[in-house]
Parts: C-alpha cells; structure tokens; sequence
C-alpha cells in the first residue's frame, strides 16, 4: 500500500513533468497556466513567467529542464532508498547537472509528519544523502552537492493524509548558483 | 537587566517538631526512590480538600509589584492553581471564602473551617520590609486534626513574589502527597505561530505553570528541541541560523551563544548529563546519525554509538551512569539502554509499534517515550522496558519531559491537519491532563529542575 502511494506519486510527478515538457523549453516567454490537469497545481517555488529571459545555469532553468516535480525524489514510510522511478527523476538532474558544471545545488531531506522531530531530522539527511550519493554515482562531482535535513518542518503538502504525507517524504534539489 | 536574586530561606523557630508522627504516617505515601525493582509504581490518587484564603497584608504598603494586600490574595491565588492544577487538590478560595485576621495565621479557627469541609488549610501574611524585600509566610494545618503540619517563609524581591507562593505551594503538596516538589521550576519551549506550511518557531522560556513568559529567539531562524541546563543559566537548543541544522549553548545572562562542536555536520537532539558537565547530542555523517557527548566546556567529542542505523537522542539516568536512546538499527524505532561510555547497548522496548524520544525520570525509577502505533500516545515503562503504561491517547502526543520530581509529565499535542500544536501536562495517573497557557501554540517542552 505504501508502494501504491509512492507509485502514485510518481505517476502525478509523470504527467507534470511531461505537461511542461510540452511547453518546449524555448517557449519560456509565454508558459501556460502550470499543471491545471494535475491535483498538484502549484507548488509553492515554481517559476512564475515574467517576460524575462530565464538565466541558463538558474534555479529556474533547472526547473524548466527537470519539469515540475522532476526536481523531487519521493520516499516510502521512514525508508531512504532511491528505486528505479527515483532514479530516473535524479538522472535527468545529473544531465542538467553535466550540462552546466559550474553550478552548486542543495539537496534538502523531509519527511513527513507523522514521525518525531528527532528522528525525522535523522531520517531527513539519510534521504538527502541517498539523493546525493546517486548523482555522484552518475559522475556529478559531490562537492557540488550539499545536503540539509529539514525533518518534518517544512512540509510541501499540508493535509494530514497519506497523499499529503507522501508528497512530503521528499529529497528536493535546489541550484544555489 | 538579569535577576539573579535567590530566595532565602527564612526558618521559623518553631518548625514542624511538633507535628506528631502519626499524622504523618497517615498524609504521607511510601516514596519509591531510585526502586527499579518496584512492581507498582506507587501513585498518589487522593485528592484533598484544602482552603487557601488569601494572605493577610498587615501594614499594607505599596510595592513595584503592587501593593502588598494585592500581592496576598495573588499569592494565594497562584497557591490555589498550582494545587488544583497537580490533580492531588480541590481548593478553595481565595475567592469565594472570607479573609483571614493577622491573629489566625498562626490560630487558626478550626471549627469555622471544619464548617466549610475542608481537610487542611492554608494561611499566611505578606509583609514589606525596610528594604523594600516581602517577607511571605506560610502555614500548613490539619483542620480534623487541629494540628499544624509546616510552617515556611521566605524573603523574595516584590518582582519574585510568584516564586514564594510556588514555594509555599510545593511545601504543602510535597508535606501532603510525600512527593518531592516541583513548582518553583522553569520550562523552556518552541513557540509557534504562522501556517502549517510556514511556521516561525521561537526558543521561548516560562515558569512551570506558564507565567513570566518571554521570547528568547526573534523567529527569523527555526529554532527547536531546547533544553535547559541544570542550573538555568543557559540553553541548548538546535537553530538554522546558519542555514544547517545546528547545536547552540545560549548563555540566558550574556544573551550570547556558541556552537558545541566546530564540525560542519549537522547536530541536533541537544541533552544535558544531570551534573550540566556534559552534553549528549546527535549528529550525521553522510546521512548516518549517531549519538555522541562532548565536555561543556569543549574538547574532543566521545562517539557513544555506531550502529549502522539511525541512533538519535538520548537522556542520562539520574546517576548519569546509564543513557537511554532511540535507534531505528533493528528495522524500526525503539529504545535502547547503554552505559555511559557507550557499552552494552541493549533494547528494552518490546511492546509492539514504534518507540521514540525516551527520557529518564529524575527520579530513576521511569522512562517516559513517544509511542507510535498508527496516533503518537506519551507512556512510561521501567527502565528494564517492563511495565509499560500508555498516558495519554490523542493523534499526536510527542517528546515527553518530566517534572523535576518525577510524577508529572509535559509533552506537545499536535492538531490533525492544522498543525497547531499545545503544551500539555499530564500525571503518572493519565488522568489529569490539561493544556498550559502560552501565548501562542508551543512544542518542544523541556522541564528545568527545581531552582535554587
């Protein structure tokens, strides 16, 4: 059942990503509304278009190139490992990665609520650092790479439900330059 | 602009000598100290009916805190809470009952009070001095017996005078119950406000019942997990102020504070050794958490543990001989129990679900934890992981602390999908709960012990 609602996941973070895809990467001045054929809708740090070019190398380039959800890895209950859909996502990160060498991300680990706040701050950097070991095993060099656990302080989705706690079991990839 | 005034005793010529051992006997429970042993955990139930009329002023004179007749009846006010509040008393007064002569503090009319049906009674007078300092009596009587139980002062500054009415009340509540007190202490928590998605978390200080609040911490950085060290005079807790989660010493007289470890690694889950010589903190290399102590004042930190898994938190045995952590190394959370050099590491939670934030009774003979099983329940076992008892029974009840006489216990409630969160108290009983009064929501409680 757990599988079912990380699965899930995935296949909402599928359909986002190929709904930006098909924006074309080039079409930057003129995005469509994000996503409205999602449950996710916005998410809270997605770019929002301004007529400005976006900077090649950005936060912002990266989340065109990755898709929506595609800077995002999800995770069952209390576990950390990085499984076949998880590596897709972190692959396409490792060739934006490749594409620009210069620049640095934080790989931040959450975890969902219904854990205390010690462990989830433990359990927090356990997923960063899969995350991170997986890009660098791609040939992403780790010191790129920084991780911070968040625990369950910063949750993405705020029900109190497994859909929510599932999009909250997360490792999520920031550009910092 | 720090207090640091303590209160000073005042002995009374005639103390309880003359308190006859039988009535004693009778007040007085079986006080199980440091018993691991012990089959029944031996808890106070009865509740007294006791009067608590206000203090009698008899100069009345004004003081910064206000005028002494005002300061009597608030005393005996915050008597009366603190009683009621402990699950162990029906107070009555000081609103509701007469007030008292000067004479009667120390003649008390036992047949009026016999009349109002209660068991024991509480008076006392508050009295500014030359220096402008309260001298606060207090006296304990039997009123079946017409006999008095205790008698206390104390010279505070007109500004502490709530510490000598939770001195006076922990007289009476340790004189009644045989318990050790636990009102004149302080707790540091998380104040929370903002939406679930974007909480400011602040390091935020109180007395036990929830007065003298005060923010320490602007809310600009999350702050989280503190603990105050045994003296009082400063605060561990875990701030993102640099960005990564990490262990700061907050000094509370210089409003300074220092890492307790140059590493770059994050740390957190802070805890003080009983003596506040050393601390007990968790930190993560590459992903893997482990549980670690360091000198106060520095130098080189002990790896305690290096179970593959994760091994977080931990509190010291009263005796500071023994620690009790969490580690998740044998597929899920559960407590363990090691020495303090970190040998012989053994599980000791056995009942079913998921066992978390354990934390050692002062008094030895208990450890309190978080108990995940579908909701979070707060319950207490014996340090051999036998007898365990679930407290309370909500969705989510986290982080148990223990009052400083180990017989009640605060943790933080967690509201379904709001988020909001409340610090709440509860007995070894389970039956009385309540919720503290803070300003804003509060998470993270952590009991200091009784002040000097």
């Amino acid at each position: 059942m757990k599988m079912t609602n990380k699965a899930r996941t995935f296949a909402l973070l599928l359909i986002a990503s190929t709904a930006l895809a098909a924006c074309g990467k080039k079409e930057v001045k003129d995005l469509p509304p994000v996503a409205d054929n999602t449950t996710y809708g916005n998410t809270g740090d997605t770019v929002t278009p301004t007529g400005d070019a976006i900077v090649p190398g950005s936060q912002e380039d990266f989340l065109q190139s990755v898709g929506q959800m595609g800077d995002r890895i999800f995770f069952d209950t209390d576990r950390f490992n990085v499984d076949t859909a998880d590596q897709a996502v972190l692959q396409t990160q490792a060739q934006w990665l490749a594409r620009y060498p210069n620049t640095r991300v934080t790989l931040e680990g959450h975890a969902d609520e219904r854990g205390t706040r010690d462990y989830n701050l433990a359990l927090g950097e356990r997923r960063a650092n899969a995350a991170k070991n997986y890009l660098a095993s791609l040939g992403v060099d780790s010191s790129r790479i920084q991780t911070v656990s968040y625990g369950k302080e910063r949750p993405q989705a705020l029900g109190s439900n497994e859909e929510s706690w599932a999009q909250n079991r997360r490792a999520v990839t920031v550009v910092v330059r | 602009m720090k207090q640091r005034t303590s209160i000073l005793a005042w002995v009374f010529l005639l103390t309880m000598a003359l308190l006859p051992s039988t009535i004693r006997a009778q007040v007085t429970p079986t006080v199980a100290s440091n018993e691991p042993e012990l089959i029944e955990v031996d808890v106070e139930t009865k509740v007294r009916r006791i009067a608590v009329p206000a203090l009698v002023a008899p100069s009345p004179a004004d003081t910064p805190a206000g005028n002494s007749a005002t300061l009597g009846r608030q005393i005996a006010e915050v008597i009366s809470a603190n009683l009621r509040n402990s699950g162990l008393f029906e107070p009555q007064g000081p609103a509701g009952i007469r007030p008292i002569a000067l004479e009667e503090v120390t003649a008390p009319q036992y047949d009026y009070w016999k009349g109002r049906n209660v068991e024991q009674l509480v008076e006392g007078f508050v009295r500014v001095g030359g220096d402008g300092n309260l001298t606060v009596g207090c006296y304990l009587y039997d009123v079946n017996f017409g006999q008095e139980l205790t008698r206390l002062g104390f010279v505070v500054p007109p500004r502490e005078w709530r510490r000598a009415a939770h001195k006076c009340a922990d007289a009476i509540y340790s004189k009644l119950t045989g318990e050790l007190p636990f009102f004149d202490s302080r707790i540091a928590y998380i104040a929370e406000t903002g939406p679930k998605g974007k909480r400011v978390k602040r390091l935020a200080i109180m007395d036990s019942d929830g007065a003298n609040h005060r923010f320490i911490t602007n809310g600009q950085s999350t702050a989280l997990t503190p603990r105050f060290s045994p003296n009082y005079k400063s605060i561990l807790y875990l701030s993102y102020q640099d960005g990564n989660p990490r262990i700061y010493v907050y000094d509370i007289d210089s409003g300074r504070q220092r890492l307790i470890t140059a590493s770059k690694n994050p740390t957190f889950a802070p805890r003080w050794s009983p003596d506040g010589q050393t601390i007990l903190y968790s930190m993560a290399v590459a992903g893997n958490t482990d549980i670690y102590k360091i000198s106060v004042n520095g130098g080189s930190p002990v790896k305690l543990t290096s179970a593959p898994g994760i091994d977080v938190g931990g509190s010291f045995s009263p005796d500071g001989r023994q620690i009790v952590f969490e580690s998740d190394r044998g597929g899920s959370q559960q407590v363990y129990v090691m020495n303090a050099d970190g040998s012989n590491q053994r599980r000791i939670s056995h009942g079913g679900g998921r066992y978390a934030t354990p934390e050692w009774s002062p008094r030895g003979d208990l450890i309190a934890y978080t108990r995940i099983a579908g909701d979070f329940r707060v319950g207490v076992m014996r340090p051999d992981g036998s007898g365990e008892r679930l407290l309370t029974d909500s969705w989510q009840d986290e982080a148990p602390t223990w009052a400083p006489n180990g017989r009640v216990i605060q943790f933080f409630r967690t509201e379904r999908n709001t988020g909001k969160t409340s610090v709440w108290q509860v007995d070894l009983t389970g039956r009385n709960e309540r919720k503290l009064p803070t300003p804003v929501d509060g998470s993270d409680p952590a009991w200091g012990p009784v002040l000097p």
